[in-house]
């Protein structure tokens, strides 16, 4: 029976990485490069836009190389690593080539940039080296108004109530889920109510949405109806994924209710013309 | 009695078990309720959080460092067990394991035998075996008492009647035991416990499982809360305990922290209300106990998790349940929906060695990757990073030589074609810019049905202008590009 583990790996003790909590944040650059993501970019690039606008409001310069597409996260889940890391490779060379922090207006596509690049790499010791300090510079855009910027945010709008809906990705990879609260906090007239099962995925999960419609569909279904039932007016999310996800089942389910990224959100509360949409 | 569950008998596949369930409204409640529950105990049970995280990261490097001493701390295990009185059987496989079971009761002519909760008789179907050679095994756990009265088998691995409400359990007492019906859950524990206190006197075999195999002093350590546990170890002339060879820990001191993870992660309980620890058969002055003791070290797919580095975290597991608590899938579809002895998370990352990834071809598609498993294991097993690893294995190229047992069941030339569809798109910018500008100027070509995606959605319909016009112009306006 022994003789089965002799030849197995005999200096395994790896465990879990541990990732270095908190984060230590760098005081605000002067530039930056926005990675817009292949939802925002198709589906919200309104939301792409109005972080650029917070980012140049900070007094930032705002970088957004044509030559970037996709993180790669979609090939990565789906277990197609080849692909995925072709596509990653892509986007460190555009990303590399002015070395400017990167900020990322959604949770998961951060965490594809900053946790799982690591791991695509990991046997590429040369370029690992290069995607560890893509990692150290990347930010959710959260997190980089609140602990880069150090944004204190001046509420121009009228008093609203609103729910906030947090990527997984956000709260469980990038520890940021606690920003966009502080950041919603800042605002005088908005008041953020808690939901029901808040902590809990809202189903989308890439290609879990079509691979398993059914299951993925039970959660949003509960999702949205803990959004609706929570006696906010909007809710509003940093991650363009769930964002899809939910808007497309409200609008499913012929409800007015809808999400809006957070990025949008912001803006138009401390921007009295873009409420005015003349921006 | 028949064994065999038979909701893996109604549907094939994952997703259809799936629609079932999701459609079982009083399954839903059941599951929903009893998660929120024991997610609420757990967090009670952890106030101080950076107490909670040094002790999940002690909990993993005192399992890290079992590990890697795998072999040698099995051996010592043997050793000790057998100085201390102990029959050690080692097996390979599930059916040599129930060989040597089978084989002990024989011996003594047995005709029944009791078992306290253990999952690893589960994964070898023991009652099923036992009972194909006229030996009754009766199942003395009260959840586990209730799932082979209706002939079910465990929805949890902590919890097995978890699917079930009193109402449920009261109908199928009085279906089954001519008993009159009460909701009354006290009253219910007490039907049962008057059938099973006859059965521990009468039994002629205890079988129990173990929670931790402690080396340095040949020790079997079992956790309950009933008491059946011990009924099961002490008053019968055999005990027979079954375990998987992943149990092994070094030394008593390394149990602690895991107890305190253990019983806290799975019920929110600071100590389970009986804790066993047993080291031996009746010694010639004592009272009680057994007359032997054997324990049957069981590997079933376990050293080929533990060949490999990543894989070999699964085998970190102390079987708290806390993962599919926390799990969104889970919690909706119930445990019977894998067709698998362990359900959730954890199932669907150890099954593949016990089974072969082909016959759980959907468990690691199954997830939203949300990470609630990976964020509330005791032993920090990195279960989403695991799916991930299982999905690539489910699609490996079958010509290839395959790493996990039964990978490449999944393979699909078409969907790795669209993936190097996929690819091309994304590393070439202008043809990605060429079809941000088609999706854009053609969104109203967007069709109504998308497949999957619009049963629970409505069609995706693209943006007017991509954000690369978008931020394009605001540069080029600010002079820069």
């Amino acid at each position: 029976m022994n003789e089965l583990f002799y030849d197995a790996a005999p200096n395994a003790t790896r465990v879990a990485p541990d990732r270095p909590k908190p984060r230590q944040y760098p005081d605000k650059p002067a530039e930056v490069v926005l990675f817009g993501t292949c939802v925002v970019d198709l589906f919200f690039p309104e939301a792409g836009m109005d972080a650029i606008r917070l980012l140049e409001w900070e007094g930032i310069r705002v970088h957004f190389p044509r030559e970037q597409s996709c993180c790669g996260q979609p090939a990565w889940t789906s277990g197609y690593r080849d692909q995925a890391k072709a596509v990653a490779r892509a986007q460190l060379e555009v990303l590399d080539r002015s070395g400017f922090p990167v900020v990322v207006p959604s949770g998961s596509c951060a965490g594809m940039l900053r946790h799982h690049y690591r791991e695509l790499f990991a046997d590429e010791p040369d370029t690992l080296a290069r995607v560890n300090a893509l990692a150290e510079r990347t930010f959710e855009l959260t997190e980089f108004l609140l602990r880069v910027c150090k944004v204190r945010l001046a509420d121009q709008g009228q008093p609203r109530r609103v729910a906030l809906h947090t990527s997984c990705s956000a709260r469980r990879e990038m520890d940021t889920h606690l920003h966009a609260r502080e950041l919603l906090g800042q605002l005088d007239n908005v008041e953020r109510v808690d939901h029901d099962h808040e902590s809990e995925c809202c189903g989308f999960g890439g290609t879990f949405s079509v691979r398993m419609p059914e299951v993925s569909g039970a959660m949003v279904m509960d999702k949205t109806r803990a959004l609706m039932d929570s006696g906010a007016v909007e809710m509003v999310t940093a991650d363009g994924g769930c964002l899809l996800n939910i808007n497309g089942s409200l609008e499913k389910q012929q409800q007015a209710f809808r999400g809006r990224h957070l990025a949008s959100f912001l803006w138009e509360r401390v921007n009295t013309r873009a409420r005015k949409g003349a921006v | 009695m028949s064994q065999r569950i038979p909701v893996t008998e109604l549907a094939a596949d994952f997703r259809s078990r799936a629609t079932t369930a999701l459609a079982d409204d009083q399954l839903r409640t059941n599951f929903r309720t009893a998660m929120d529950s024991l997610i609420k105990k757990r967090a009670d049970a952890f106030p101080d959080e950076q107490e909670r995280e040094g002790l999940r990261e002690l909990g993993n490097r005192i399992k890290a460092r079992a590990l890697s001493r795998l072999p040698d701390l099995l051996e010592q295990l043997e050793a000790k067990l057998t100085e201390n009185g102990v029959t050690v059987h080692w097996a390979e496989t599930v059916e040599q394991a129930n060989r040597i079971v089978h084989g002990i009761i024989e011996a003594r002519n047995g005709r029944q035998v009791v078992k306290g909760k253990s999952m690893v008789s589960e994964e070898m179907e023991m009652n099923d075996y036992l009972a194909r050679r006229d030996i009754e095994c009766l199942e003395s756990d009260m959840g586990e008492y209730i799932v082979q009265l209706d002939g079910e088998k465990p929805s949890h691995i902590i919890m097995p009647a978890i699917h079930k409400n009193a109402r449920q359990v009261s109908r199928l007492f009085s279906e089954k035991l001519d008993e009159p019906a009460t909701d009354d859950v006290n009253e219910l524990i007490q039907t049962g416990r008057r059938t099973l206190r006859r059965k521990f006197m009468e039994a002629d075999v205890g079988v129990s499982g173990v929670n931790f195999a402690i080396a340095e002093t040949g020790t079997l350590l079992l956790v309950e809360n009933e008491g059946n546990g011990r009924m099961s170890t002490t008053v019968p002339p055999v005990h027979i305990a079954v375990t998987g060879i992943e149990k092994v820990v070094q030394n008593l001191r390394d149990v602690v922290p895991l107890l305190s993870l253990l019983t806290r992660s799975a019920l929110g309980q600071p100590i389970t209300t009986y804790v066993n620890l047993i080291s031996g058969p009746r010694k010639p002055e004592e009272l009680d106990g057994p007359e032997e003791v054997h324990l049957v070290l069981l590997d079933n797919g376990r050293s080929g998790a533990f060949a490999d580095a990543q894989m070999r975290q699964t085998l970190n597991c102390i079987r708290c349940g806390a993962c599919m608590n926390h799990c969104p899938v889970y919690t909706r579809v119930g445990g019977h929906t894998y067709g698998e002895v362990y359900p959730g998370p954890i199932g669907k990352i150890i099954t593949p060695h016990m089974a072969g990834l082909n016959q759980v071809p959907d468990h690691p598609g199954a997830s939203s990757l949300c990470g609630a498993c990976g964020e509330v294991c005791p032993v920090k097993i990195p279960i989403p990073q695991l799916l991930q690893r299982l999905r690539q294995e489910n699609v490996r190229n079958p010509a290839e030589p395959q790493v996990v047992k039964g990978g490449g069941s999944k393979y699909s030339r078409t969907e790795r074609m669209i993936w190097q569809g996929w690819q091309l798109l994304n590393t070439r910018p202008a043809l990605y810019g060429l079809f941000l500008r088609a999706a854009t100027r053609l969104r109203r070509l967007t069709p109504k049905n998308a497949g999957p995606w619009t049963r629970n959605h409505s069609a995706p319909v693209p943006a007017r202008r991509s954000l690369h016009e978008l931020a394009d112009a605001h540069l080029r306006q600010r002079g820069d590009q």
